[in-house]
């Protein structure tokens, strides 16, 4: 019997949402503004929640890492935004952006949450219009759409390719409306360290100011956590210096169970890494496989400087080949595992020794479209890739490569987006929702808002206008004690008690934080097998201790100090890399982006297995120590058709 | 290659600060800027000192935290590129780089080379939006917008909001940054309705912060990692009269 209830309406799933809206709890009008919402995290679902909640008459408190919202790091999403509006006329409908999530996420996604997605798509766009979003436009002054990768249809609304930045500033844009209303109050770098539960909900959190180093209580009646993923437990990812799990880990620590914890997407288009003192990777956004062709020679080769003299018939597109109808819009998953397969048989271009590079060129369109639509489409981005390669992708083809670039798992939540922690939601990235095993293209924006603008604003009267409350102030032991753990843990990690000081080896954050990211790439990564995951539950822990043993983090608790702050979060992630191995060695099969070695078809496509893994594995946190236990919420299936998912 | 590096340290905001010298060895030619300050900030801390403070998140140029004035230039002496998207190519081996924080009265030092921006959301909250809420909304597609207008309201939609601006202005003006938001919701059929309140509110708040007036120098432009043209500048000057002189919003 599974203590997890997903809480889904009854009845058919496309009026599941419409039934559950008048079936839901109203807060009136008056009452709404004698709450007192938290919301952790200003991206596009924290931004657009807080706002949302702060125009219904709720009193909320944003709190930020950032010295302001704008920065969030949903700022950095290129490509696009889906919706269903099926302006092209090209067949699309809510049903088929349900479909293909479903099947882009391997089918290991509830049903029910990617159908109200699909269904709010559309709101969303004319949300961002009426904000002011310069969404591209066509001539005629009517909006633009381009194809992404797992779609036969065009549905994904840009703005160059600055789409998340401009979305991001429409949601920043209400967020500051309301903080000028006083209905928001805004707490720039402030970060959660610890999240408080009184008499089993969750009324408060615990935060660090990042520029006074003071540790402070806030409470609230409902805490939304919107922190974003945990990509960045790889160290080199496309995600932000910035993000990370710690809001989430710490909530997890408090009895929220984490979901599904392995699925992890690497992207295809991601400029390769260069050297060893690199700090991150710079993703080139799916758009791009609009109109640029993947390929590698079909022999190794030595000498690719003049790449473009390859000729044709020594040059294999080996997404076009494998997958005539999706061709090189294979979703990210598929075109990752199949450029790592081109480089394992040693077809890879780029610097020697690693050759760790696939091409995208766009001869073939810029001769046939001409230089400068090439350049409206994609400008930005190929100025990117020039600054930080020195090459100029106008007259050679790009070198790519897969890199972590999202997290599909997440804090388990129910449709109502509440966590297993009464009165903690949670909202973006952060939960593992509606993606499955894989996130199509354009969908990640499209969630973060649909949660914030319009499944939140409903579901939170759900909970606020069911429960009893009784008044928190901040000085009732669950707050003390979150305070006062939250001061041991940073007067050790600062060791104050001087017995670091003593060892002779000692480490940086940042060289035990790339030990753990290349353990985690190379056990926990594009492909893991029961070998590799059963070395990475001993190496993490191994490396878990070393950190503590040997780890410098300078400076004072009670200033400005991004080491400590670096050295706090890089300390959550030794323990999440560990829950991440063990999610993925639980999991005997292949899914979207978890590829076991053990689990596949005889062409390299992951392998499901439905009979024994259809379900969202969701852990629960058992004390320091102790292994999780892990819990399974059953997938059900009653409107899509199981299938070995096929882009060919 | 090889750098001396001169780098501004200061414990707060009302405390003095001093430029610290530091050589740093083996920089890799491919590392940008920041990852060069990554290795020097490990260098030293494994001599047992206390890293240099500085910011930076997406380094990728697009969430405008990075802000460090390099050899006297906000984000260096390459044009349309932010902090993080300086590379250390542009360098020489033997060099000696000047690194400072942005210096403007509105932006105190809050530690080394980390500053203080929230007047720019102050300025934002003042009115840099579109005042709707929640809900539904009409259809994407009725407001039609002719294809060069959005474009050129995206022109200045794109700033990141870094105030690299106000760091390279003679006087710290923050024209520019607020111009750029006046300008794309000015340019909106969607902005039109509140056009006077915005630019009234939002240049008084400007003026409220502290930051000095726009006498044309143009720097700001010149410094601004996204390009934005200093039309920008002339448009908000013009709102701003027609606000004063016709202050109904009818359009």
């Amino acid at each position: 019997m599974t203590v997890l209830d997903s809480k889904i309406p009854d009845g058919p799933v496309q009026g599941k949402w419409d039934r559950h809206k008048q079936d839901i709890k109203v807060v009136s009008p008056a009452n709404k503004r004698n709450f007192k919402v938290l919301v952790v995290g200003t991206g596009l679902a924290g931004a657009s929640a807080a706002a949302s909640l702060a125009e219904l008459g709720y009193n909320v408190t944003a709190f930020c890492i950032h010295d302001s919202p704008r920065r969030a790091h949903s700022i950095a999403a290129q490509g696009g935004i889906n919706s269903t509006k099926n302006y092209p006329n090209d067949g699309d409908s809510v049903w088929r952006l349900f479909y293909d999530t479903v099947k882009g996420g391997d089918f290991r996604s509830r049903e029910a949450n990617v159908y109200r997605l699909a269904q709010l798509s559309s709101n969303i766009i004319d949300q961002a219009v009426a904000q002011g979003v310069p969404f591209a436009r066509e001539y005629g002054g009517e909006l633009a759409n381009r194809s992404f990768g797992g779609a036969l249809v065009s549905r994904t609304f840009y703005a160059r390719g600055q789409t998340g930045q401009q979305l991001l500033l429409g949601a920043y844009g209400a967020l500051m409306r309301q903080v000028d209303t006083g209905k928001v109050t805004l707490m720039p770098r402030r970060e959660m360290m610890d999240l408080v539960v009184v008499d089993g909900q969750a009324r408060g959190i615990t935060c660090r100011n990042l520029v006074t180093g003071d540790i402070e209580s806030h409470t609230g009646d409902a805490v939304i956590v919107a922190s974003g993923g945990y990509g960045r437990v790889y160290f080199l990812s496309t995600n932000a210096w910035n993000s990370n799990s710690s809001a989430a880990w710490r909530a997890h620590r408090k009895g929220a169970f984490m979901a599904n914890p392995c699925y992890v997407q690497i992207h295809p288009t991601c400029i390769p890494v260069n050297g060893e003192q690199q700090s991150k990777l710079t993703l080139m956004s799916e758009s791009l496989r609009n109109d640029g062709r993947v390929w590698v020679p079909s022999e190794r080769q030595n000498d690719l400087s003049n790449a473009h003299n390859v000729p044709r018939e020594k040059r294999d597109y080996y997404l076009e080949r494998r997958y005539p109808s999706f061709g090189n819009l294979v979703p990210r998953d598929v075109a990752s595992r199949n450029g790592k397969m081109m480089t394992d048989r040693d077809l890879g271009v780029g610097p020697e020794p690693d050759r760790l590079a696939v091409f995208l060129d766009f001869r073939d369109r810029i001769e046939e479209l001409g230089k400068h639509v090439i350049e409206e489409r994609y400008g930005n981005l190929f100025d990117i890739y020039h600054e930080i390669t020195a090459e100029d992708p106008y007259s050679v083809p790009m070198r790519i490569y897969p890199a972590v670039h999202y997290t599909m798992g997440g804090l388990w939540v129910d449709y109502d987006l509440m966590s297993t922690i009464p009165g903690l939601f949670v909202l973006g990235e952060a939960n593992f929702s509606d993606h499955g095993a894989n996130r199509l293209g354009a969908s990640a924006l499209m969630q973060g808002l649909c949660d914030g603008y319009f499944v939140i604003p409903y579901t939170l009267g759900n909970y606020l206008g069911r429960v009893e409350l009784k008044p928190v102030t901040g000085e009732e032991d669950e707050f003390r004690e979150s305070r006062s753990d939250v001061n041991k843990r940073i007067d050790e990690i600062l060791d104050k008690s001087g017995k670091r000081a003593k060892s002779k080896t000692r480490h940086t954050v940042l060289q035990l934080y790339r030990e753990l990211g290349l353990t985690m790439w190379d056990h926990v990564g594009m492909a893991r097998n029961e070998e590799g995951l059963k070395y990475a539950l001993e190496k993490i822990p191994e490396l878990r201790e070393k950190f503590w043993d040997t780890v410098i983090v300078p400076g004072s608790p009670s200033t400005f100090n991004k080491t400590l702050e670096l050295g706090l979060r890089v300390a959550d992630f030794f323990e999440l890399g560990e829950l991440m191995a063990r999610d993925a060695l639980t999991r005997e099969e292949s899914a979207g982006g978890h590829f076991r070695d053990e689990y596949q078809t005889e062409e390299g496509e992951a392998l499901r297995d439905d009979e024994n893994f259809s379900y969202v594995a969701a852990w629960e946190w058992n004390g320091e120590g102790k292994a999780q236990t892990l819990h399974k919420e059953d997938l059900v299936f009653e409107n899509v058709k199981l299938t070995q998912r096929s882009y060919k | 290659m090889n750098l001396t590096l001169k780098v501004w340290r200061q414990d707060g905001p009302d405390a003095a600060g001093a430029l610290e010298s530091h050589t740093l060895e083996n920089v890799n030619k491919n590392s940008s800027f920041l990852e060069m300050m990554d290795l020097l900030n490990e260098k030293i801390m494994l001599d047992g000192k206390d890293a240099i403070e500085f910011e930076s998140d997406c380094r990728e140029g697009i969430c405008g935290t990075c802000c460090l004035v390099i050899n006297g230039q906000p984000h260096g002496k390459s044009l349309g590129v932010a902090t993080c998207q300086v590379y250390m190519r542009d360098f020489k081996d033997g060099d000696t780089i000047t690194i400072e924080p942005w210096r403007a009265k509105p932006f105190p030092v809050i530690k080394d080379l980390v500053v203080d921006r929230s007047a720019f959301d102050r300025i934002q909250a003042a009115g840099g939006y579109i005042s709707v809420s929640t809900g539904p909304h009409p259809d994407g597609n009725a407001i039609k917008i002719p294809k060069d207008v959005s474009d050129v309201a995206f022109d200045h939609a794109a700033c990141i909001g870094c105030g690299a601006c106000v760091a390279a202005c003679p006087n710290a003006s923050a024209s520019l940054f607020t111009s750029a938001k006046i300008s794309q919701l000015a340019l909106l059929p969607q902005g039109k309705s509140e056009r006077s309140r915005r630019v009234k509110r939002m240049v008084e708040q400007m003026d409220d912060e502290g930051f000095g007036n726009c006498s044309n120098i143009g720097e700001c432009s010149a410094a601004c990692p996204k390009k934005i043209p200093l039309t920008s500048i002339a448009r908000m000057k013009r709102e701003y009269l027609r606000a004063v002189v016709s202050p109904f919003d009818a359009s």
